[in-house]
């Protein structure tokens, strides 16, 4: 039987800062927790072809599965947790601002 | 040291203003990402994790105090005030963006320095060894041979699109410290009755297929070694496999081949480009050579020396681990480590930058090196200015006594920046160093080199690494896989694999329980971990890795 469809979010780094964007509705926005949680595959599908042809504003699009229980939307692999958060080293990138 | 001729700032202004056409052209939405990828490769900008990540090449690792004070200006301007130097002799900047690049290839230009041919399947930055110039053990520079690499290299119509990425070492020494045999050419500088040439090793390499490079000509004479290079990579260029990136190495195309099939296809191509060589290399070589003329030396009182020496423990420490002999009497060669303990490996700060320039200016007749291992080398300083450079550099966090020792490990960038990795490096390291500081046991445990890998491409070095650690996705967690034995120097060895790996809680107990069995099984305090290794084999380690698999076992 096929793998049932994970609740997934649409994300890739932006064009001009690099950083790391996820989609909302038609916007990029830069923290997890303000992306779209998709459930539906057939329209995540679509969202992500959608998304992959803007390429004026982002780079390398894909879908990523999250944990959305408990109204936080949690990574499920810990390349996407450091892609969310920033380097452990320092605290550069997206951890900077919270 | 050499300084760029009006080709080569012509070369590099030309080069750098057509990369801003091509970003303006990339955001203005006339280039899309699959076209503009392959030309901001070229120019050695890559996207990561976080942020896209600039690299910048030091040719054969070498810099001058403007050099060192620009990266720290660029540091500063364009970046989080800090930056990365590599394994390869680079130096990375992790939070550039996009727009900002074209004004740091600029301002790189403005002190002779390009990050062109940095990424790509094409010949990278030559590297050489740090002590390079230096060292009282070297035949010759290797830096002269390498420039003329450099500028053969670059941009060489026939090498833009090989197989693969094509890394060139070079050493005049005969103790290997560049690690030529895991090179795709190691050159070593050697004589033979009297003549000076070069022994050509090749198809080394790490990543997922590690080999020992093998010697493809015992000596070549100085004025056949580029019509030599060129043959070699003209024929990897065609032989070389193109239907899978895994084997597309040219280690890989020696081992299919045999090294004696290679040679044959050398000579044949060798005889046939050879006449292309008329000697304008050679003269070039000439021009060259006179640029890296050593500094004038002077001779001074060592009391200075001796008394901090004698009476100050900290300097002497430092003095014990930091230096190495150097060629002209009365002078050392210092490294200064970048592996404060807890700290990133490879990491300097702009203030730290410009303290290494500024002391290099005062102390070290302008110049800085890169080592392989990163760290920062001021090759020529007299041991009469020892004492007020180690108070200086004690200042700026930069007195670290740890050369070669446990804490001086090196580390790829991980999962930390890599888009490539599977796991961190960097934590390891920073971990193993505080854990062996607390524990005050590494002068008493000696020379031991620790190598980490975020990633089976090894830019870690950690197969040459007397213990090496690979960091894999295994289901979702991090992983790290020991190896045992590995060498990079002269006596290269590949490591061996110790068993399953560890979790990231698992691995730090796990390296000091490998470290107390050494402590146990060494026959005498000066036998180091690897020639104990060495002699006992991986068994008694392996024993301490995996105390339950021994007790299941009874």
């Amino acid at each position: 039987m096929p793998k049932s469809f994970e609740p997934s979010v649409i994300t890739a780094n932006a064009l001009l800062e690099g950083d790391v964007v996820y989609l909302r509705g038609s916007d990029w926005v830069r923290n997890l927790q303000d992306a779209e949680v998709l459930t539906d595959e057939a329209d995540a599908q679509l969202r992500l072809i959608e998304a992959s042809a803007r390429s004026a504003e982002v780079v390398g699009v894909y879908l990523t599965a999250v944990d959305p229980e408990q109204g936080q939307i949690q990574t499920t692999h810990f390349r996407e947790a450091f892609r969310a958060t920033g380097p452990s080293n320092y605290a550069h990138g997206k951890q900077e601002n919270v | 040291m050499y300084a760029y001729s009006d080709f080569d700032s012509q070369f590099i202004a030309q080069r750098n203003a057509q990369f801003r056409s091509q970003v303006e052209r990339r955001i203005d939405g006339s280039l899309t990402e699959d076209e503009f990828k392959p030309l901001r490769l070229m120019n050695g900008l890559y996207l990561q994790l976080h942020a896209y990540m600039l690299r910048v090449a030091i040719p054969y690792g070498t810099l001058n105090s403007h050099q060192m004070q620009k990266l720290a200006d660029i540091a500063d301007k364009w970046d989080k005030g800090y930056g990365h130097f590599t394994t390869r002799q680079n130096i990375q900047y992790n939070w550039p963006e996009l727009r900002d690049v074209p004004d740091m290839l600029d301002a790189l230009a403005e002190v002779d320095m390009h990050a062109i041919q940095t990424s790509g399947n094409t010949i990278r930055n030559v590297t050489a060894d740090h002590f390079a110039g230096a060292a009282a053990d070297e035949i010759a520079d290797p830096r002269p041979i390498a420039e003329l690499i450099r500028q053969w290299s670059t941009d060489h119509p026939e090498f833009q699109f090989l197989p693969r990425k094509f890394k060139v070492a070079v050493s005049g020494a005969s103790h290997d410290r560049a690690v030529l045999k895991a090179h795709d050419i190691g050159l070593q500088i050697v004589e033979q009755d009297g003549a000076r040439g070069y022994r050509v090793i090749v198809g080394g390499g790490l990543g997922r297929t590690p080999m020992i490079g093998k010697v493809l000509y015992d000596f070549v004479a100085s004025e056949d070694l580029l019509p030599t290079l060129e043959a070699i990579v003209s024929v990897y260029n065609l032989l070389g496999r193109r239907d899978n990136k895994y084997k597309a190495r040219i280690k890989i195309t020696v081992h299919e081949n045999g090294i004696e099939d290679i040679r044959a296809r050398v000579d044949a191509r060798y005889k046939l480009i050879r006449p292309q060589f008329t000697g304008v290399d050679q003269q070039m070589l000439s021009r060259i050579e006179a640029d890296f003329a050593l500094p004038e030396f002077v001779t001074k009182s060592l009391a200075t020396y001796e008394t901090a020496y004698t009476n100050d423990p900290v300097f002497r420490a430092w003095a014990d681990t930091n230096l190495s002999d150097h060629r002209a009497a009365g002078y050392a060669i210092v490294s200064i480590s970048l592996k404060a303990h807890g700290a990133t490996p490879g990491d300097a700060t702009s203030h730290q930058m410009r303290v290494m320039a500024e002391l290099a200016a005062e102390f070290g007749h302008n110049e800085l090196r890169i080592s392989h291992e990163q760290n920062v080398i001021l090759p020529h300083v007299h041991r009469a200015d020892l004492p007020a450079l180690h108070a200086r550099l004690k200042e700026a966090g930069l007195g670290t006594a740890n050369i070669g020792l446990i804490s001086d490990i090196i580390a790829c960038p991980g999962m930390d920046y890599c888009a490539l990795a599977t796991a961190r490096s960097i934590p390891i390291a920073q971990e193993i160093a505080t854990r062996f500081d607390d524990l005050k046991l590494e002068h008493d445990v000696g020379p031991l080199k620790i190598k980490i890998s975020g990633c089976i491409n090894a830019c870690g070095h950690h197969h040459v690494g007397h213990i090496g650690i690979l960091g894999l996705d295994r289901a979702g967690v991090e992983n790290y896989q020991i190896t045992l034995g590995g060498d990079g120097t002269e006596d290269a060895s590949i490591g061996e694999r110790a068993g399953p790996g560890f979790s990231a809680d698992e691995i730090i107990p796990a390296i000091e329980r490998l470290v107390m069995a050494y402590l146990d099984l060494r026959s005498e305090r000066a036998e180091t971990f690897l020639q104990t290794y060495r002699r006992l084999g991986l068994a008694p380690f392996k024993a301490a890795l995996y105390p339950q698999a021994k007790a299941d076992a009874a």
